[in-house]
């Protein structure tokens, strides 16, 4: 299988605090790929960097074609979603207003032919459809980042944390849909997460990243059996 | 008595309407910035200077005046991509500074290029009493084309891509970035969108106070006094805010602390709402769960 996005010698830093030290990992063409590590190990700051919202070395290559140092509107256009930490809602406006935002890049009927669609996997998006965002459960802003995030059509889906901050049962819900999407949609997926026994389960492919660099990495099969990984990196 | 209250009310509400629409021109630097352009007024006053420059070269008014409308938007453009676009994330004091110097320049620019004498206006509005005498002609058109050019912005925001890409942009540009609106293109919309809407304001209000290079310093203060008074980050409360301003001016200018003193109205405004509620009558109200 090929790769759609690689990186190679990924740095990253925030101003003169630098948090990736040369990381190389890959997303495979239909695959999905999940980025484990503790807090500030700089998961985030790597989907940051791949969407061009942080100063990077290194390259990050996606379908063959340099897309480091691209203006991040140019990168998302290429087919990069970003469900971004803190879920990134539009809270003044609409569910719809925010749906609308994320087909932006794409002719206006066929979006909203698709709105139908991503109802089918969130129906209760549609029962909050005129609502304004702001007043959403934290799940149903997960959800709806998720929507916007699809909307795009993309080829790569990054998303980060969508766990964070919900209840359990929310979370094996968003999980079980994402399973269905990554099924019906193919597109790729890089998964960040903490709670790394749902991420293992979820992806094919893992790594493990610790103070901005990758100490593991493997197939999710291979990483949960390593007992000592497990222990010192994952916390399970 | 009830008739003059009842034609302070009208005119008022007829100047009230240039403040809304200034008062708008504000909010949506505003939103996006979270800046106050002092230097909006300024930029109006030179766009009228354009339009009677047209009208004087032997245009026919709308032509003149749509050609200014048009020019002032490719100068807010201008301005937002070469002046402002290196602050965005420069230090308040620093704007503030471009901002005030911006209006100095385009003050003086005025009276370089105009000179200082007060200049009459013509109105494209018949010259006589209208609504039984309630108001002049030029009161009830120029009311109608600020309420035009109010409802065209607001169907613009509401019902179309652009408009919502430009509020998305103003709220959240981090996350309009990642649904893939250009932020910095939409910021220099609004400034271009903003002095287009001056230039109207201010060619609807020249035949009232007359053209020199300072007339729109006063219309600033009772705008902003609007803006504040209706929320500084609500539009709607911005042009309600300034119609009520128009309103207040009107009757207090005659019944209460007469014409000098009309002015210091639109301080008072200012200063209460600031002290008493700082978010103005409609302040947005963000609802958030976490």
């Amino acid at each position: 299988m090929t790769n759609l996005l690689e990186a190679n010698g990924l740095h990253a830093a925030y101003g003169e605090t630098k948090v990736l030290h040369g990381i190389n990992f890959a997303v495979r063409q239909g695959g999905v790929t999940a980025l484990l590590g503790a807090n500030g190990a700089g998961k985030t700051t790597t989907l940051r960097a791949i969407c061009g919202m942080v100063r990077t070395q290194g390259t990050i290559t996606l379908a063959g074609k340099r897309i480091d140092g691209m203006a991040t509107e140019d990168i998302v256009r290429l087919g990069v979603a970003q469900v971004p930490e803190g879920r990134g809602t539009f809270m003044e406006l609409t569910v719809e207003e925010n749906m609308r935002l994320g087909a932006y890049t794409r002719p206006a009927r066929e979006a909203t032919q698709d709105f139908e669609h991503m109802f089918e996997y969130f129906p209760r998006l549609k029962e909050r459809y005129k609502q304004q965002a702001g007043t959403l459960s934290g799940g149903e802003q997960q959800m709806l980042a998720i929507v916007r995030a699809l909307l795009l059509r993309p080829k790569l889906l990054l998303l980060d944390e969508p766990s964070f901050g919900l209840a359990p049962l929310i979370v094996q819900e968003i999980f079980r849909i994402l399973a269905r999407i990554k099924q019906d949609e193919g597109v790729s997926i890089l998964l960040v997460e903490q709670n790394a026994s749902i991420a293992l389960e979820f992806a094919e492919d893992a790594y493990v990243l610790e103070t901005g660099r990758i100490v593991m990495s493997g197939s999710s099969a291979d990483i949960v059996k390593d007992e000592g990984i497990r222990r010192s990196y994952l916390g399970y | 008595m009830f008739a003059g209250v009842l034609h302070q009310i009208m005119s008022g509400i007829a100047t009230g309407g240039i403040y809304a629409s200034v008062a708008l021109a504000l909010v949506m630097i505003y939103q996006a910035t979270h800046h106050v352009n002092f230097a909006q007024g300024e930029m109006a006053t030179f766009s009228t200077y354009i339009t009677l420059t047209f009208i004087n070269a032997g245009f026919p008014y709308w032509i003149a005046l749509a050609t200014a409308v048009v020019l002032s938007f490719i100068v807010g453009v201008a301005i937002e991509r070469v002046l402002m676009r290196p602050l965005a994330n420069a230090p308040v004091l620093a704007s503030v500074g471009v901002f005030i110097g911006l209006l100095l320049i385009v003050n003086s620019l005025s009276g370089w290029f105009f000179d200082y004498t007060i200049k009459q206006f013509p109105t494209p509005f018949p010259d006589h009493p209208m609504l039984g005498g309630y108001l002049s002609g030029h009161e009830l058109g120029s009311t109608a084309v600020t309420l035009i050019v109010l409802i065209s912005v607001y169907l613009f925001f509401r019902h179309t891509r652009l408009g919502l890409a430009m509020r998305a942009a103003a709220f959240n540009p981090v996350s309009s970035r990642l649904v893939g609106v250009r932020v910095g293109w939409m910021l220099a919309l609004g400034w271009g969108l903003a002095a287009a809407i001056g230039a109207i304001a201010g060619a609807m209000v020249a035949p009232i106070v007359f053209l020199d290079p300072n007339m729109m310093a006063g219309i600033l203060l009772y705008a902003f006094a609007g803006a504040l008074l209706g929320g500084i980050d609500n539009p709607l409360g911005a042009v309600i805010g300034g119609f009520m301003v128009g309103v207040i001016e009107n009757l207090g200018g005659a019944y209460l602390v007469g014409t000098e003193l009309k002015l210091t109205l639109a301080l008072v405004i200012i200063v209460t709402v600031l002290t008493i509620k700082p978010t103005g009558l409609m302040g947005r109200k963000v609802f958030s769960r976490v």
